[in-house]
């Protein structure tokens, strides 16, 4: 039974990782063939990042991962403090339903409708070239906002209501109380909200495709404009990047979730003990 | 105790949804009073000590503080505090920055802030914990963090929500304790609510009955043990044995078919009361000379005393007694006129007082032997009658 079972989580480990494993390999071999590996080199690597236009792609990327990740998690966060004090009961859920509605979305339904309201509110502004980094920023923005609200939400629920009256109690004013007592106790539904936000901006590549301005290129982009041509071992280089930097921000994301996890393990256990 | 009014609440009315929580309460607080707010859940306690401290605005009435309407000022800018049925502590603070957290705000010199916190963690017994995790506390240390934590920035009135109701038995006795010995050594005015009738009793100076958003009575403990009310205030504070009764005449009174001095005065003649006698108060005798006779029902061991329920003419009377009887033996029982109290007809009437509920047998029968005993006392309130126009 104990080797069944290792043996078919090896299976699956390989299914998953195989082709990732393939690409890796193939991302260091010293020539551009995709049967024979050669010998083990930098070449490609190197090409990757002597590659101008593949860098201002990354650049342009993290540029725009960094600041959408950040505008949807203050206002994720904000909304969902909002959502959380509602006092209907009705309302609160029909607005969270219409919340989460674009993460179930498909990203080419979200990504057509967006470049459709883009380029219809530029016409109404007599603009002939609206699509630009702004109306992806818009985009990334909008998908993003959904999923820190998913994440801060629950951390709101899980506060004990009490903790902001006990602040006022005090002497806090509503912001401070806000600020003193609320934010800490979900600050790591904050952290994860903004990571996995990051993470989703960084390999979008649907939604960007159809809202983003000739003038801007982000790399799943450019990767996918460049496999139209023959896709060179640097691409290999280039993904196997970006699986790895994805990677550990998934690693930060759990981390953050584990310790949360924790920290509300923790009153679980103390309110048992009262 | 003539101290001045601290709080005064006056005509006071909050409803929810239609549904009225609060229906005019008029309360007044003496300065360094313990007063405790008690009722069942959802009689509006709770509602109460939240309009004091500032988290609901009533519909109507005023909230007075010291002499000054207070109702649209918010909790943040009022000298009350309060101590969350769980605590609140703040998680992510240790125990010293909890204690600190009203004192900081009120951006207090450091030094001055450490040798508070030192001397209120003295006080709740709790030196030499700053630097724990709160949550690394138990149930009684954190409600003592909860503790220092009000009483760091010196508030007028402290107000307590249920605040050892999760608690266990042995440390809720202990923190009673404790908390009326905080309450006398600083001489602030507690507002406690509890559904606790002995905690209420054993540690008030004055006591507020509430049900259904209205104050039932208000007195000291031994006012609202020995005479209460009404029917509510009898049955919910302490055990009680309430039957239907008629005054003959001051200081005579006639219920379960006989008649008995006792030393109530002030009723008009022939008028129908609520007759309450507390179990511990009924002394077993022979049944040869008793004044009432029945069977044994029921026997309970409490440890220092048994509980017997005693069947007479279908009422079921609870009685405390330190002798054991058995189930079926018939027993006599005598009540002496200062064990009588009389209490005016309210709408809780035939509520409460009967101990049915205790005998088995009595489940299967529910529904009849209630109409049986109503015609009953029927009978009964029309033979008096009757005999009265006789005389």
């Amino acid at each position: 039974m104990k080797t069944a079972q290792r043996v078919y989580t090896a299976l699956i480990f390989i299914l998953i990782y195989a082709p990732l494993a393939v690409m890796i390999l193939f991302s260091f071999n010293s020539t551009s063939s995709t049967s024979v590996f050669a010998g083990l080199s930098f070449k490609w690597y190197r090409e990757l990042f002597s590659n101008s236009d593949t860098l201002e792609a990354l650049k342009n990327t993290l540029l725009l991962a960094f600041v959408s990740s950040i505008a949807a998690t203050l206002l994720g966060t904000v909304t969902a403090v909002g959502i959380y004090r509602m006092r209907s009961r009705v309302t609160r859920e029909i607005i969270k339903s219409v919340t989460n509605i674009p993460m179930m979305n498909p990203d080419i339904v979200t990504g057509v409708s967006l470049m459709l309201l883009f380029v219809f509110v530029g016409r109404l502004l007599g603009r002939t070239n609206t699509l630009s980094f702004w109306t992806l920023l818009i985009s990334h923005i909008t998908f993003n906002l959904p999923y820190v609200i998913l994440n801060v939400l629950p951390k709101l629920r899980q506060t004990d209501r009490h903790l902001h009256e006990a602040a006022l109690d005090l002497g806090c004013s509503p912001v401070e109380a806000f600020m003193k007592v609320t934010l800490p106790a979900i600050r790591s539904g904050i952290v994860s909200g903004l990571l996995m936000a990051f993470t989703l901006s960084l390999d979008d590549f649907i939604i960007s495709y159809y809202t983003v301005g000739a003038d801007f290129q982000t790399l799943p982009l450019k990767i996918y404009a460049m496999t139209k041509k023959t896709v060179k071992p640097d691409m290999y280089a280039l993904s196997s990047v970006i699986f790895f930097t994805i990677l550990i921000l998934l690693m930060l994301i759990n981390m953050a979730g584990m310790r949360s996890d924790n920290n509300s393990n923790g009153s679980k256990k103390s309110k048992k003990k009262v | 105790m003539e101290n001045n009014i601290i709080i005064e609440l006056k005509n006071i009315s909050v409803s929810f949804d239609g549904e009225k929580i609060l229906d005019s309460i008029d309360l007044y607080i003496r300065d360094k009073e313990f007063v405790t707010l008690l009722g069942p859940s959802g009689c509006g306690k709770t509602t109460t000590l939240r309009i004091i401290g500032g988290f609901l605005q009533p519909e109507g009435g005023e909230v007075i503080f010291d002499g000054k309407k207070i109702n649209g000022v918010p909790a943040y800018k009022r000298q009350v505090n309060t101590i969350f049925q769980r605590y609140a502590l703040f998680p992510h603070l240790n125990v010293f920055d909890n204690v600190a957290f009203g004192l900081k705000v009120r951006k207090v010199p450091k030094n001055v802030i450490a040798d508070k916190v030192a001397e209120m963690l003295e006080l709740v017994n709790l030196k030499g914990f700053d630097k724990r995790k709160v949550s690394s506390l138990s149930g009684g240390q954190q409600q003592r963090v909860a503790i220092a934590r009000a009483l760091a920035i010196d508030p007028k009135v402290l107000l307590l929500d249920e605040p050892l109701a999760a608690l266990d038995l042995k440390l809720r006795k202990d923190m009673q304790n404790e908390l009326k010995n905080i309450q006398q050594k600083l001489g602030i005015t507690f507002i406690y609510v509890t559904h606790d009738q002995e905690e209420a009793l054993s540690m008030s100076d004055t006591i507020v009955v509430m049900d259904s958003g209205k104050i039932q009575q208000i007195g000291s403990p031994t006012d609202v043990y020995n005479e209460p009310k009404n029917a509510f205030v009898a049955d919910f504070i302490g055990e009680s044995n309430i039957l239907d009764g008629v005054m003959l005449r001051d200081k005579f009174v006639r219920f379960a078919g006989a008649d008995f001095v006792c030393v109530d005065s002030g009723y008009s003649t022939n008028e129908n009361v609520d007759v309450v006698i507390r179990p511990e108060d009924v002394d077993v005798v022979s049944p040869e000379k008793a004044m009432l006779r029945g069977d044994v029902t029921n026997v309970t061991f409490k440890g220092v005393y048994y509980e017997i329920i005693v069947d007479i003419k279908g009422f079921k009377w609870m009685i405390q007694t330190t002798r054991f009887y058995e189930v079926g033996q018939t027993i006599g029982l005598s009540i002496e006129p200062n064990a009588i109290h009389i209490m005016k007809k309210s709408e809780y009437s035939g509520k409460f007082g009967d101990y049915s509920s205790f005998s088995e047998e009595y489940d299967t029968l529910d529904v009849n032997t209630e109409e049986e005993e109503d015609t009953e006392t029927q009978k009964i309130d029309d033979e008096t009658e009757e005999g009265l126009s006789v005389e």
